[in-house]
């Protein structure tokens, strides 16, 4: 169960603040980034979330490593802007081949590539320094989410990694039962299926089990839940949110007084 | 008032043309505790799910009543606890206070009351760590000792338990009959197979024949003098009565599948599932891999079954197994060639199912119907051919796993029928009643008479005892620093069987065997 036990350290000032602040935190800048088309401001936000990681527990290289897929996908779109774009306005910089990248380009490229990258971090970090337990609880006593789904989801979610390891024994067990498909690919695919399915069947079992042992120690019994780890929702936590407020106010506001802001509507 | 009271009893599962249970009449008064026998299929984790209120009444149809504590069962489910197999599918949080008290939340339980029940609950149940103990972080039994706390908090009036030690090796399953001799004051209800190491925790044995009600019932003494004979005949564990011993009718024939220094280690694994293991196994001979859960039993098997290759060492196939294909290891031959030489059995036998009905399940890849009729006969499966192999009991799920390995010999190819074979079985024995145990020794044993070779992962020391001609026993895995185990109650007697593997050009070695007991 790796995923399960955050990568953070629990007792870092911003990752003990309120699951349900952090992504609130979260959201506000997540929306403002999303506003605009400009290279500053998702520049400028990236940067104070970058300052902000060690407060929230997390090491930079563990952060690499977990946002590694992130970065490959805003590389992705760099070079493919590069290579498919039509717009290629602005001054030529240099020339690939028949490419001819211009600043326009380069701009357009490059505020993409920042944006991708600086509204994915904070849900990254939001998700690596809270306990998927904290978050539940968070979301019912805040949110009123409700405890069937937010308890439920969370029991679920402790079988999950089960999965991957009951893939591999269907796909021995198959192979045992003498189903190969060679080198034909339709056998290949229908295989996959049929594995998936069984994947699925079991899947279902055991989440059947899971919820028969649950509702017998009463979780279905309509009794109004009481709450054994109450959250608490303080004066940082409100502090958490208005800062993310306040970055994403400053990141937008120096792009409009630069004149770098586009809107993304409009 | 009785605590539970059953009258004329039934219960038929919907979609289902027989009963799972009929005609039970039963009274358990205010701290008894029972254990409930039965053949396989005689409906008592039906009983215990009516008990606990969790047969649903739309899901199947009921005859007579059953009433706990003078209520309707179903609206008694707030004096119910109950604690299933599978501590995976009962446990719920990751930390295992918080698990303990996820009970306590459901039932409304005042806040300050919670973490005093559940620090006395898990003291109850003798759990060696603190609350923040994450719960994959335990063993087995440890993970079973903390589902029983997480009921024993709630405060239930009858607390039932259906078979809570069978998927446990048997440190942990002592763990938890340690934990269950503590607890007095609540009437009991339990379903175990073990008889022999149930009877200290119970007072009243009551056994329940398949579609009849209530056969025998009494202080065990009593029950087991009586009816003794007629229940095992039936099935039943019944102590004490001696189970057939089959010795080897052949010497051990050519070698068929040799591992030299098998090692596995999963991808970003800390320590490797299997280190550095010989085995040699032979034709005519049936070796018992032994050892504690988490030492690589089951990867052993895999990779004896040609399923998984080995991270460093290799595993050799001897030409009389594998003729041309020798020169390959097992885990690189087609799955076709691999089934008609090497048959496995997994753990759990779901995974091995591919079609929807048994019959089918045994005719894959061209298995003469003769022979499915055979085996279908042998393993006591004729009556369900045409059943859905899902829709099977634990025990007959097993039985047909084994049998597909068997059929797997009969797929007409360029190998000639009687050309020796390996068998590989994961636990082949969990979940069988007294007479289908005794029926897979017995086929079994004539497979290994008739030339093939056997490899059995087990924790069953009777089956061990009755079939292996030598036993692997797999060391201790090395426990973390951060997860300390508690010293085992009842340590594993040193192996009484040779256990290094021949020289290849040496000759066989004695066959030394246990007594049967």
């Amino acid at each position: 169960m790796r995923f399960a036990a955050p990568m953070a350290d629990p007792g870092a000032l911003l990752a003990r603040r309120n699951p349900v602040a952090k992504l609130a935190a979260s959201g506000v800048l997540t929306l403002a980034l999303l506003a605009t088309l400009d290279p500053v401001a998702p520049a400028l936000a990236l940067a104070l979330e970058l300052a902000v990681v060690p407060l929230f527990g997390v090491a930079y290289g563990t952060l690499l490593r977990r946002a590694f897929p992130i970065l490959l996908s805003a590389v992705g779109v760099v070079v493919a802007l590069g290579v498919f774009a039509a717009q290629r306005t602005g001054e030529a910089l240099f020339a690939i081949g028949p490419l001819v990248i211009t600043t326009g380009l380069l701009n357009n490229a490059l505020g993409l590539a920042l944006r991708v990258v600086a509204v994915a971090l904070p849900g990254v970090l939001v998700f690596a320094s809270t306990d998927p337990t904290d978050l539940a609880d968070a979301l019912v006593q805040h949110l009123k989410a409700p405890a069937r789904f937010a308890i439920g989801a969370l029991a679920a979610f402790r079988l999950a990694p089960l999965l991957g390891a009951e893939w591999e024994l269907l796909r021995m067990a198959r192979r045992a039962r003498g189903v190969d498909p060679g080198r034909n690919p339709v056998a290949h695919l229908r295989l996959f299926w049929s594995t998936a399915f069984a994947l699925l069947v079991g899947a279902i079992r055991r989440g059947t089990r899971l919820a028969a042992a649950m509702d017998a120690r009463g979780f279905d019994s309509g009794v109004p839940r009481t709450i054994a780890r109450p959250q608490r929702f303080g004066a940082a936590d409100w502090a958490l949110v208005t800062a993310a407020a306040g970055a994403a106010a400053l990141a937008l506001g120096t792009s409009l007084a630069l004149g770098t802001f586009r809107p993304l509507l409009g | 008032m009785a605590e539970v009271e059953l009258r004329g009893f039934g219960w038929r599962h919907a979609g289902r043309r027989a009963w799972a249970l009929r005609g039970v009449d039963l009274r358990i008064e205010a701290g008894e505790r029972v254990l409930l026998l039965g053949p396989s299929g005689a409906g008592k984790s039906t009983l215990l799910a009516a008990l606990a209120g969790l047969l649903a009444e739309d899901s199947g149809e009921q005859e007579g009543t059953a009433r706990v504590a003078g209520q309707p069962s179903r609206t008694a489910r707030e004096l119910t606890g109950i604690v299933f197999q599978d501590p995976q599918t009962q446990l719920v949080m990751a930390r295992s206070g918080d698990d303990v008290a996820f009970g306590l939340e459901n039932r409304g339980v005042p806040a300050a009351e919670i973490w005093p029940r559940v620090d006395a609950a898990l003291a109850a149940v003798g759990f060696p760590y603190g609350r923040d103990r994450r719960v994959e972080a335990l063993s087995g039994g440890e993970q079973q000792r903390l589902a029983l706390a997480g009921v024993l908090a709630l405060r239930p009036r009858l607390l039932l338990l259906d078979e809570p030690t069978a998927n446990l090796d048997p440190a942990g399953a002592a763990l938890v009959r340690a934990a269950l001799a503590t607890i007095s004051g609540v009437t009991t209800v339990l379903v175990e197979h073990r008889v022999a190491e149930a009877l200290p925790l119970v007072d009243r044995v009551v056994v329940l024949e398949p579609g009849g009600g209530v056969q025998a019932d009494g202080v065990p003494e009593k029950v087991f003098a009586l009816h003794g004979e007629e229940l095992a005949a039936r099935g039943v564990w019944v102590p004490g009565r001696p189970l057939p011993a089959r010795l080897a009718a052949c010497p051990p024939g050519t070698e068929l599948l040799r591992g030299d220094r098998l090692s596995f280690r999963h991808a970003g694994a800390a320590r490797p599932a299997l280190s550095e293991v010989d085995i040699t196994v032979r034709g005519c001979e049936a070796l018992a891999v032994v050892g504690p859960n988490g030492a690589g039993k089951s990867t052993l098997a895999l990779l004896l079954g040609g399923l998984l290759g080995p991270t460093t060492g290799t595993v050799r196939a001897s030409p009389a197994l594998a003729g041309a294909d020798a020169a390959r290891p097992p885990h690189r031959w087609r799955a076709a060639a691999l089934t008609s030489r090497i048959g496995s059995v997994f753990q759990n036998p779901e995974h091995q199912f591919v079609t929807t009905q048994v019959r089918d399940e045994l005719a894959l890849g061209g298995v003469p119907p003769s022979i499915v009729g055979l085996l279908l006969d042998r393993l006591g499966l004729a009556g369900l051919a045409a059943a859905n192999p899902y829709t099977l009991s634990g025990g007959e799920q097993r039985r047909l796993s084994v049998a597909t390995a068997l059929a797997g010999a009969a797929i007409p190819g360029p190998r000639p029928l009687d050309s020796p074979r390996l068998l590989v079985l994961d636990e082949p024995t969990f979940g069988q009643d007294r007479r289908t145990w005794i029926a897979l020794v017995e086929l079994l044993a004539d497979l290994r008479d008739l030339g093939h070779g056997i490899v059995t992962v087990t924790h069953d020391a009777d089956f061990v005892a009755a079939l292996a001609d030598r036993a692997v026993p797999l060391p201790e895995p090395p426990t973390p620093p951060h997860a300390p185990h508690p010293p085992h109650p009842d340590p594993p007697a040193p192996p009484p069987f040779p256990t290094a593997p021949p020289h290849p050009h040496s000759p066989a070695p004695p066959r030394d065997r246990t007594e049967p007991r």
